[in-house]
């Protein structure tokens, strides 16, 4: 398969956090985690924006180089996802990730910020595939159904878009081209070490 | 009192207009061609927004406040030190000081007692300062393993012992890190309260320095209680271990007055430092243990060597040997009871 990504048009955002409540929902994600969230920026005033933002599946994912039990693992898509069973807790995926994406169930102190959680593109973790045991630990693994993840697919203005990085590029460039402008696709360059030129 | 002059009003009636006129394409800019407001005239690109400022920030609807920042690249950055920097500044300076201290072994040797032993013991450190030293000490080394695990064990370790034994190992390291750091805190406050009086710098320092610091067997290097490169120990254990504590303390209550930036600068201070430090600390030991003969006694029974004394504390001998005179003499005198 392909390389797929996540790109937010962040002018068709309506900060609706649609996207938040069907992860939450689709994952059964703990109480004070959120795998995704929405940032707005300049709020309230003109140029207001609204950003979908969760973990962008980095290419030389930040998160797994600093990892000092390495517990993290890329997908033939290109799905960055991590063990549970590995992870020591430690904090450090936070401090790498320019997105802020890893979570942990608890405040932290003394090390005790439990096992680190994150998006994981809907494609669940290490273990068997859509097993109860994968659910409990990582949510859904839509990825193996066939199915994009939750957040884009429902996304009410398709402002979220997921899928092959080559063909939401294409969409996001065409969108650009026909209504005249477009505030660029957020994160990208930080995130693939390329950007979308329209 | 007469009224303004009517042509002073209409000049500035007049400028009024002309400013509202200077005003009106500004308006026209944010207009599209259709009249409707163009929704991108206030837009700031992502691109603008990182040359402002290091991260991107906005509000957020999630309690979890620390997540409104949306975009923080010097993630990127930190995650360069941790792997590349770090690795070769600690293999560099670690590896580097045991390769240094196996080299002056085998060129100098062990620092012998010359003149041998002569039997007569001296009383060094007392019990209690043995016991804070030590506390320092295994605190140190315990955190010093535990520490260098966090970066080094995935390279050394985790080859050998497979990612789960490896895990739960990192994961026992990591709370034994946090809770040992207590008992560093308090050795090192005791040391610094019991011994800073002993480490201030004194003339005697230059010349021991002067002398080639005990090193050079033809030349003898004076010296106080501490010689001056025990003080240069002391007050880098001092400095290093205030910076460490400071830094731990910050990543072990994470996000208390402290951003992601904060983190990130706190993580990089304190691996630096402790890396600096285990260096250090190395030579330490080594010089205490292997590298010389008659040091270690001082710290094991707490006594020591009089001819040790002689060659490498002679003033700090001098004083005890007279206080003992005094005290012998006083005690002489004041055989009878005592009013």
């Amino acid at each position: 398969m392909a390389r797929v990504k996540f790109l937010c048009d962040a002018d068709r955002c309506i900060e609706c956090n649609a996207c938040v409540t069907a992860c939450k929902n689709e994952h059964e994600v703990p109480w004070g985690i959120n795998r995704r969230r929405v940032v707005t920026i300049n709020d309230g005033k003109p140029g207001e924006r609204s950003v979908s933002m969760a973990c962008m599946h980095c290419t030389d994912a930040p998160c797994a180089a600093v990892c000092p039990v390495s517990c993290f693992y890329t997908t033939a898509d290109g799905v960055v996802l991590h063990s549970k069973d590995l992870c020591i807790g430690c904090g450090y995926c936070f401090y790498a990730c320019p997105f802020g994406a890893p979570q942990y169930p608890k405040v932290g102190n003394f090390g005790s910020r439990g096992k680190m959680d994150k998006c994981t593109y809907c494609a669940g973790g290490p273990e068997a595939d859509s097993t109860p045991a994968e659910y409990a630990k990582y949510g859904a693994n839509r990825l193996a159904e066939g199915k994009l993840p939750i957040c884009a697919e429902m996304c009410s203005t398709k402002s979220l878009l997921a899928g092959d990085g080559a063909i939401i590029a294409e969409i996001y460039k065409e969108r650009v081209m026909k209504r005249g402008y477009g505030s660029g696709a957020w994160g990208w360059t930080t995130a693939y070490h390329e950007g979308i030129a329209v | 009192m007469t009224m303004c002059p009517a042509y002073i009003r209409y000049i500035i009636i007049a400028l009024a207009f002309l400013t509202m006129t200077a005003a009106m394409p500004v308006f026209a800019q944010e207009l599209g061609p259709d009249g409707a407001p163009n929704p991108t005239a206030s837009v700031e690109s992502e691109s603008k927004l990182l040359q402002q400022l290091p991260r991107i920030e906005g509000r957020i609807d999630i309690p979890n406040q620390r997540e409104h920042v949306l975009q923080q690249p010097a993630g990127r950055l930190w995650d360069h030190f941790h792997e590349v920097t770090l690795h070769w500044l600690g293999a560099i300076v670690i590896l580097g000081m045991i390769a240094a201290l196996g080299a002056a072994y085998l060129i100098m040797g062990r620092i012998r007692i010359s003149k041998g032993r002569s039997g007569q013991r001296v009383l060094r450190f007392n019990s209690f300062e043995r016991f804070s030293h030590w506390l320092t000490a295994i605190s140190f080394v315990v955190l010093g393993l535990t520490g260098l695990n966090i970066t080094f064990g995935k390279l050394v370790l985790l080859p050998v012992i497979g990612p789960e034994s490896f895990s739960s190992v990192a994961q026992y390291a990591k709370y034994v890190h946090n809770y040992v750091s207590g008992a560093f805190v308090i050795g090192l406050a005791l040391i610094v309260v019991l011994w800073i009086r002993d480490n201030l710098p004194r003339k005697v320092d230059i010349d021991w320095i002067k002398q080639g610091g005990g090193f050079i067997k033809s030349k003898h290097a004076p010296s106080g209680r501490f010689n001056a490169g025990e003080k240069l120990v002391f007050w880098f254990a001092l400095g290093a271990g205030a910076a460490v504590i400071v830094s731990g303390y910050l990543l072990i209550f994470p996000f208390y007055g402290t951003n992601i930036a904060g983190m990130q600068i706190a993580q990089v201070v304190h691996a630096v430092i402790a890396v600096l430090f285990v260096a250090v600390i190395i030579a330490h030991i080594y010089i205490g243990t292997l590298g010389m003969e008659g040091a270690f006694e001082a710290m094991a029974t707490g006594e020591v060597d009089l001819n040790w004394a002689k060659e490498h504390h002679d003033r700090w001998l001098e004083e005890q040997l007279s206080r003992k005179r005094l005290a012998a003499r006083s005690g002489q005198t004041t055989a009878a009871p005592a009013e």
